[in-house]
């Protein structure tokens, strides 16, 4: 890949990169404007503002590497190959969803894709990528768990204890903070005794740094440097993406705790068009080439919404499924 | 063969690492130190530090470890040193374990194994004696199990990881001492049915894990008095084998119910219930149970002994139902 020494990036890999979180933002924008609809219910948390943190992330992992992640992951889902039908699908609950319907938004699942889930539990997934990182270690497989969590999480015992155990057992975890600098309406300082994240990570002796969680080149880079030094035996890495949610924590959210003036400021700095800006002055990009990626994230996310609406919901003497096992599958 | 339950509990985990790779034992101080109840002695020599691991005190990161090993393919063993610390992992079992199948429609099911030490009876007092596994058997999604004798010891925990879903074995402390024979060939047995431990015809004891042996013991007392009590084992606590117990009270018309568990909100009122629903009829007075005391478990042992069943308790119990006074 030659990489352009201005863009910092090949320019095709450059364009791939836009178009991945051109497809999240779309796709997000639907969610809300879906959810106001009534076709989505329950808690809906999108990502827009933070697509560069799992963009640049994803794109270091192998198809055999394992992701855990936290309930606004539907960003997460696409970005690991998971359908935008199945993911909308689960959404409106419906029997085509990736996770039959039974999770909604916070609980999008694939086996294929090694999508281990969605956990709207803050923290409450770190334990289990420790566990699949330990037991593709123990079999002598040499992949990554990455594990997204938020600033939220770093307050939690679970992470402690599980970057602790990860570090001790040299477990190829990478542990990905993104930091938005909310646990839901908490600022990171009324929540956290030492708000420079890494350095916490740090102090159980893994290599931890932070990276600017708007740039998605620079997050693709550590990832990268972070993923190639797990793989070559240096056990769990951290990186701390600083980055930002423009929009509420979900749609219940009054946002009564932040300055409409912060947000604006961070808006500036929107990974999406920020990219394109840099894509547009390398002349790495045309405005014939947005226009078509505008398409093409429209045009999946209507794929979604009829694919969505066309799709059954499971029938009620259903219910009980999937508490049990239905096959011996051991 | 002459063992004990500690012994059988071994040779259970000692067999499963020797079937399969994929089985491994974590938990504090289960290697080097051989297990807080010595159960894994010995285990860390035959198999080395890979599959016996020593883990730091961080329930919820080991248990969910667990949890996360098995999604990926591990069949893991995670042992827990007593109950009361396993709520320092409730929310990784009770969040992930029970609920990663259904939440992901059926895709991610979680086939491991986490047991731990239950129960009073040592003068451990409140934080190392309850008895939680009926609270544990409201959850759907996890199977709930308690061997009680020494072929469910050496049998259950096979079957428990050929089981594609969670199950957490509750071992009661008081156990583990409990020696007997065993046969030589002893193996898996089912976690599917309650087993009737002794036949009779005039009352039912249902009870499961520690409280077996006092419940056997009260069962040869009222013997003495001419009344043939049936005992059964429930041995699985979620799924819970409702045939077995209902056939039994059906033949005696009577029901004890005995539990180590607090009664209020607890596993005996869920048996209580069933029996209504489904035998009212057939009882010839209301169903009696003899539960743990409603205390934290204190330390001192005529008050913790007085806290939780025993065999004159029992039989006081059955005596006063089938109306017969000593």
């Amino acid at each position: 890949m030659s990489v352009d020494s201005e863009l910092g990036v090949d320019p095709k890999h450059g364009i791939h990169l836009l178009r991945q979180m051109l497809r999240v933002r779309r796709f997000e924008e639907k969610c809300v404007e879906l959810y106001s609809a009534e076709k989505i219910r329950g808690f809906l948390h999108v990502y827009i503002g933070e697509e560069a943190v799992a963009t640049g992330v994803l794109e270091a992992l192998d198809r055999e590497d394992s992701v855990v992640t936290t309930y606004r992951e539907h960003g997460h889902a696409l970005l690991r190959g998971v359908s935008a039908e199945k993911v909308m699908a689960e959404m409106y609950g419906k029997v085509d969803g990736c996770s039959r319907g039974r999770g909604g938004s916070m609980h999008l699942f694939d086996k294929a894709t090694r999508f281990f889930g969605g956990n709207a539990i803050v923290g409450g997934g770190i334990p289990l990528a420790i566990g699949v990182a330990l037991a593709d270690k123990l079999r002598g497989d040499n992949h990554v768990t990455a594990c997204f969590f938020g600033d939220g999480a770093v307050a939690e015992g679970e992470f402690h204890e599980s970057i602790n155990l990860a570090a001790l057992w040299k477990l190829p975890v990478l542990f990905c903070c993104e930091n938005n600098l909310y646990a839901m309406g908490t600022a990171i300082e009324r929540a956290q005794s030492q708000t420079d994240l890494a350095l916490k990570a740090a102090s159980y002796g893994v290599p931890s740094w932070p990276v600017d969680g708007m740039d998605v080149v620079a997050v693709e880079n550590a990832a990268r440097r972070a993923v190639e030094a797990i793989k070559a035996g240096g056990g769990p890495y951290f990186l701390e993406l600083r980055t930002y949610r423009f929009r509420a924590h979900s749609m219940f959210d009054p946002e009564l705790y932040r300055d409409k003036v912060e947000v604006k400021e961070w808006m500036k700095r929107d990974p999406i068009t920020v990219f394109t800006e840099r894509l547009r002055g390398a002349e790495a990009i045309s405005h014939d080439d947005l226009t078509a990626l505008e398409r093409e994230a429209a045009d999946e996310v209507a794929r979604a919404v009829a694919f969505a609406e066309a799709s059954t919901d499971e029938p009620v003497e259903q219910l009980t499924r999937f508490v049990y096992s239905e096959a011996n599958v051991s | 063969m002459k063992t004990t339950y500690r012994e059988a509990m071994r040779a259970a985990i000692r067999d499963a690492m020797q079937r399969d790779d994929r089985v491994f034992v974590m938990g504090e101080d289960v290697g080097r130190y051989g297990g807080c109840y010595a159960v894994t002695m010995g285990l860390l020599k035959e198999f080395g530090p890979e599959r016996i691991r020593d883990t730091p005190l961080s329930e919820s990161a080991f248990v969910g470890a667990g949890i996360g090993a098995a999604l990926n393919g591990m069949r893991p063993i995670v042992e827990v040193m007593t109950v009361n610390f396993s709520l320092l992992a409730l929310d990784q079992i009770m969040n992930n374990a029970a609920t990663l199948l259904h939440m992901s429609g059926g895709q991610f099911n979680v086939p491991v194994v986490i047991r731990m030490t239950t129960g009073a009876g040592r003068q451990v007092a409140a934080q190392h004696s309850h008895s939680l596994e009926g609270w544990y058997a409201h959850i759907p999604g996890i199977r709930i199990v308690t061997p009680a004798t020494l072929e469910d010891a050496r049998g259950m925990l096979w079957t428990a990881l050929v089981d594609p879903d969670p199950v957490l074995i509750f071992e009661n402390g008081t156990l583990y001492n409990t020696s007997g024979e065993l046969a030589d060939d002893a193996g898996p047995v089912d976690i599917d049915h309650a087993r009737v431990r002794r036949d009779g015809h005039d009352v039912s004891l249902i009870t499961y894990g520690g409280t077996l042996p006092a419940t056997m013991r009260a069962a040869e007392e009222l013997a003495a008095d001419g009344l043939e009590a049936e005992v059964v084992d429930l041995r699985t606590l979620r799924p819970l084998d409702e045939e077995t117990f209902l056939a039994s009270v059906r033949k005696t018309h009577h029901a004890v119910v005995i539990d180590e568990g607090w009664r209020s909100g607890g596993i005996s009122g869920e048996i209580s219930a069933r029996i209504a629903e489904n035998a009212l009829y057939d009882l010839d007075a209301p169903v009696v149970r003899v539960c743990g005391a409603e205390v934290p478990i204190p330390y001192p042992r005529h008050l913790e002994q007085a806290a939780i069943p025993n065999t004159s308790r029992i039989v006081a119990a059955a005596r006063e139902l089938v109306g017969v006074h000593a």
